[in-house]
């Protein structure tokens, strides 16, 4: 976040500036020296942070930066620091007591020549953590844009967010100055830059207002990159959240994270990856649904007129597990470099099982799993709709043990999924639903090409993979759409 | 007490009049919307014929997808060349 421009209080003196406080040994010890620099020095400041009547100084007195003004623009992490200024501009600085950097600086050769040579300094009061949200809010506050909002003494903070119809059901964090500041300092980005354009009611989204959702969301700083980027891609025409969060249907987006970010953050890719207990799983995905909600406009029974709906449109987040998969990432799979961070959002619902105990043969299995995915959204429904095949790693070492990578399995899946229209007319099966008549003479595809992409996850043991059933796919519907990040800046592309 | 950020776009929508509704439908030309749903057109063929019937001029349209918005081009197309629209969302 750039920094706002310092106030006049907080401007470098010219020539030798010291900063202590009272509180530490390290500048108890240096005092007498502070009290004869100043005395025989042209010009030698000295900043307090605690204790105006410390040091003594004889004549002169120790500027009063108990405001912290000073320390706090002046970025001081450690008392004492010793700073050279010239023509206003910091020349270099030493923190702690170290004889030698101390001698050099105030040209005095024999200066605590009876001190030990070097004691390290203290914490200063500025990067205390009990202070530093409060500090963050006074200096840089001004920096946020969106309106306050006073809860009345007696309100809940907690009701209070329900009340005024913020949350998707379960509580927020509220979502005050310090805790956004706090989550900016997650990026290296402008709080006021545009991030998208949230459907249904196409508003545009700032950092800031990610940053507030996420706080609600319950979201660290270190996510923030991660939901920005699922934000973009969720606002793209590809992936059409507008008809996503309107339609009748379950879905809503399921969010895959690749790359090094997943494990930095802790992000959960093994066991129950798509159930609870993880916050960055739980937490990323929340964050974007009460983005497309408190921006968006996408209010269940309003806009949002799904019919079940769906757990997974709370949150529906999990990271690949790509350490020992036998297959190329889902991102590396759709053109992201091997390292980079990306996310892949889906349109999707809940997690159905596919379950073979027995398979020790890949073809086998992958027989098995394409006569589930056969089945997905309707026996008889072939080609409009998506499906996500998430493989776990004991079926995954069958495939791998097999030799089958990625592409093999995907176009064994492929031949295996070419259903007869015979059995997908209407009435075929003693069942309406299906195709017109038509059809009754060709092969059809289950899924349209990169209808079933494939990822892998989960737990060590279990014989099962999931199939997360999709939305409508393709330029029809939703596609898939994929964001890289860089996870420092919160920058994607 | 406490202070906390504005987690919502901060606007509250305004209510939009709905169009003057036609006293008559006489000599007026009708649009007939299919958001491209299974059986849409089968609904909008039974209306496209008793409005023919009326002496009423329809013109047909059709959303590209039902899952996304109309195109601003159609509602644009739509709200120049018609007096009214009747859109099907059958299934």
């Amino acid at each position: 976040m750039p920094e706002p421009t310092a106030p006049m209080d907080a401007k470098l003196p010219e020539g030798l500036v010291a900063v202590v406080k009272r509180d530490c040994a390290t500048c108890t010890l240096v005092a007498p020296l502070l009290k004869d620099l100043v005395a025989t020095h042209d010009a030698f400041t000295v900043y307090v942070q605690d204790d105006i009547s410390f040091p003594d100084l004889g004549n002169a007195a120790p500027k009063d930066d108990t405001s912290l003004t000073f320390s706090w623009h002046n970025n001081i992490e450690t008392v004492p620091t010793l700073i050279e200024v010239a023509d206003g501009e910091e020349v270099r600085r030493t923190v702690g007591w170290l004889r030698s950097d101390w001698q050099n600086f105030t040209g005095r050769t024999d200066l605590g020549s009876d001190l030990p040579e070097m004691r390290p300094g203290c914490g200063s009061l500025s990067v205390d953590p009990n202070l530093v949200d409060e500090l963050a809010v006074r200096f840089t506050g001004s920096k946020l844009k969106s309106r306050r909002i006073e809860f009345a003494a007696m309100e809940d903070d907690f009701e209070a967010a329900f009340d005024r119809g913020w949350t998707d059901g379960l509580p927020v964090i509220p979502p005050t100055e310090a805790r956004v500041l706090r989550m900016l300092t997650g990026i290296g980005r402008d709080p006021g830059e545009i991030v998208a354009t949230v459907p249904p009611n196409l508003v545009d989204v700032t950092v800031e207002q990610v940053a507030i959702n996420a706080v609600m969301a319950g979201c660290k700083p270190e996510y923030l990159s991660v939901v920005l980027a699922a934000v973009e891609a969720a606002c793209t025409d590809q992936f059409n959240m507008h008809g996503l969060i309107a339609t009748t249907y379950f879905s809503g987006p399921v969010i895959v994270v690749n790359g090094p970010i997943a494990k930095r953050i802790g992000m959960n890719a093994g066991g129950n990856l798509m159930g609870q207990g993880n916050r960055a799983n739980m937490t990323i995905g929340r964050a974007v649904n009460l983005i497309i909600r408190n921006i968006g406009g996408g209010i269940p029974g309003q806009v949002d007129m799904s019919m079940h709906g769906s757990p997974g449109k709370l949150s529906f987040c999990f990271a690949e597990r790509e350490d020992d998969s036998p297959f190329t990432s889902l991102a590396q799979s759709r053109g992201v470099a091997p390292g980079q961070s990306a996310v892949t959002l889906f349109a999707g619902q809940g997690p159905t099982p596919i379950v073979d105990q027995l398979s020790r043969d890949p073809d086998s299995l992958a027989r098995s799993i394409a006569s589930v995915l056969r089945s997905t959204h309707h026996p008889k429904l072939v080609i409009g709709m998506d499906a996500m095949l998430v493989i776990s790693p004991e079926h995954g070492k069958v495939f791998a043990e097999g030799g089958w990578d990625r592409t093999a399995l995907e176009e064994r899946l492929a031949e295996l999924l070419e259903v007869p229209g015979s059995e997908l007319i209407r009435g075929a099966a003693f069942v309406d639903e299906g195709l017109p008549p038509d059809f009754a003479d060709s092969d059809l595809p289950k899924f349209r090409p990169g209808g079933l992409p494939i990822v892998f996850g989960g737990g060590d043991a279990g014989l099962f993979s999931s199939v997360i059933s999709g939305w409508v796919g393709g330029p029809m519907g939703s596609d898939l759409a994929t964001r890289t990040m860089d996870s420092t800046t919160g920058a994607s592309s | 007490m406490t202070v906390v950020l504005n987690p919502t776009a901060g606007k509250i929508a305004q209510g939009l009049a709905a169009a003057q509704r036609p006293v008559s439908l006489d000599g007026k030309v009708v649009g007939l919307l299919d958001i491209s749903k299974a059986r849409g057109n089968i609904f909008l063929d039974q209306l496209e014929a008793e409005l023919t019937n009326r002496g009423l001029t329809v013109r047909r349209f059709s959303k590209p997808t039902f899952a996304k918005p109309a195109p601003v081009d159609l509602r644009h197309e739509i709200a120049a060349s018609c007096d009214a629209v009747i859109e099907a969302l059958a299934d």
